[in-house]
């Protein structure tokens, strides 16, 4: 496929490069549909899906999605002090809720208390995204194995949540090419399917500090699965892999959860789906998430370095705690 | 300065409440998401409540946090309204640092009451310190 074919971009609100400079860059085609998705990580899947409603509206024939991010210098996104602070974050900041992580450490805490999760658990997830990203060359951290030993005695960040329960900081760029079935059956790679696609903001829900509803342990992932399956052929028992977000470890077992794997609390333990095969947020690279969705496609072309035999469908999930979207890829014919 | 923490420097906690319906709400907005009144009141609190959550933040921090880190941070559900919750700090008195409190005894279920520091510049950002049980 030549770069003038595209005719439809979609990335996040966050992004600094502008559709104009990609489309002069690259050469592309007339754009004649774009689009952009709002608050941070929970952006990734949503831009694929705009992508895929856009070529079945027909507004567009091939879109490209992307998320490219300079992180691994430069400015904390947090550590501005320029002004005075707007709501939401006049009602956290102030008194010391300064990160992501510390937003996030705060509904780690209460899950822990009312699930009886521990750092054993999130060790877990920490380990898992690291022993796939030993196997995968171009993740960050290929060269570094981690030890239960290492995550108990890695300094903290903001307890109960310690270095290790950390994404990543990670200059990267990534894309995806949506097309239609038809056009994509000519092209050299093997078809993926967007089987089906979801976006979700729960009731009363405010972003990272969702600690002013009835269940803040119940994110966005609930809502957002709803229109998943609903729109869906397959159930949670039919997914062979899936790439969950993970900015910070905690967000795969209220995943599970969310995403109807198992219930409410049980998703600390849960092991039956293979995830975060490349290595993720957590040890491959942090590109809000983008790369997840390419090692979504990768599993179900039989090409990634953690390969799950058999994987036919694969759930990609974008920000929890953040409002969110997620997508089921299929194997394709 | 909205009227929270306008109540806040006269060393009172106020939520905001819909005068029609009468629900409180936090944080405040313009609309009653129960009943879409866009009329409310600042109702005075007891300012009593329960430790929901807490975190201690580490370093990196901004300069003025990291001085005085490790340092707690609660979300406090209110004595009126189980659904309405403040973040602040447990400290040891109302003009004591972040860090004063004991960090053992800040735990999920702790009773707190609210204090008024002094001011930062204009502001007054109620915290809380350990409920007395007699």
């Amino acid at each position: 496929m030549a770069p003038g074919e595209v005719d439809g971009l979609c990335s996040y609100t966050m992004e600094a490069t502008e559709e104009v400079d990609i489309a002069r860059n690259l050469g592309l085609g007339d754009i004649t549909f774009f689009s952009q998705v709002g608050y941070g990580g929970g952006a990734g899947c949503g831009t694929v899906g705009h992508a895929a409603m856009a070529v079945a509206t027909g507004q567009a024939r091939t879109v490209v999605a992307w998320r490219s991010r300079k992180r691994g210098s430069g400015q904390r996104p947090w550590a501005s002090r320029v002004g005075r602070l707007p709501a939401p974050i006049a009602w956290t900041r102030p008194w010391g809720l300064l990160r992501p992580v510390d937003e996030i450490a705060m509904l780690t805490r209460r899950y822990m208390h009312e699930y009886g999760a521990t750092r054993d658990h999130l060790a877990n997830v920490a380990m898992n995204c690291r022993a796939y990203a030993n196997r995968n060359p171009n993740a960050v951290m290929h060269d570094k194995p981690m030890t239960r030993d290492d995550y108990m005695n890695a300094r903290w960040i903001s307890e109960p949540l310690c270095l290790f329960d950390n994404c990543l900081e990670t200059d990267g760029a990534l894309a995806a090419v949506i097309t239609s079935t038809e056009r994509a059956r000519d092209l050299k790679q093997p078809v993926v399917t967007i089987h089906a696609f979801g976006q979700g903001i729960p009731q009363q829900h405010q972003t990272m500090t969702n600690y002013f509803n009835d269940d803040p342990l119940m994110g966005p992932s609930y809502a957002c699965a709803q229109v998943l399956w609903r729109q869906a052929d397959v159930t949670p028992a039919d997914v062979k892999v899936a790439q969950l977000y993970d900015a910070f470890s905690p967000l795969i077992p209220l995943s599970w959860e969310g995403y109807g794997f198992c219930e409410r609390g049980e998703g600390k333990d849960f092991d039956r789906v293979p995830y975060n095969t490349s290595g993720s947020g957590l040890s491959e690279a942090y590109v809000h998430g983008f790369n997840l969705i390419n090692e979504g496609v990768r599993q179900l072309r039989g090409t990634s370095t953690g390969q799950v035999d058999g994987a036919d469908v694969a759930l990609v999930t974008s920000g929890e705690g953040v409002p969110t979207s997620a997508l089921l890829l299929t194997k394709g014919r | 300065m909205g009227p929270f923490f306008a109540a806040a420097a006269a060393g009172e906690l106020r939520i905001q409440a819909c005068a029609e319906c009468g629900r409180l709400r936090h944080p405040p907005r313009p609309v009653c998401p129960y009943c879409r009144s866009f009329s409310s009141e600042w109702r005075l609190m007891s300012g009593r409540g329960t430790v929901w959550s807490y975190v201690i933040p580490h370093p990196p921090l901004l300069p003025a946090y990291a001085d005085v880190a490790p340092y707690n941070v609660v979300v406090v559900t209110l004595e009126e309204d189980p659904l309405i919750r403040l973040v602040g700090n447990v400290v040891a008195a109302p003009d004591a640092p972040l860090n004063s409190a004991d960090a053992a005894d800040v735990t999920i279920g702790l009773s707190v009451e609210v204090v008024f520091p002094p001011p930062i510049e204009d502001v007054v950002l109620p915290r809380w310190r350990v409920l007395d049980v007699k």
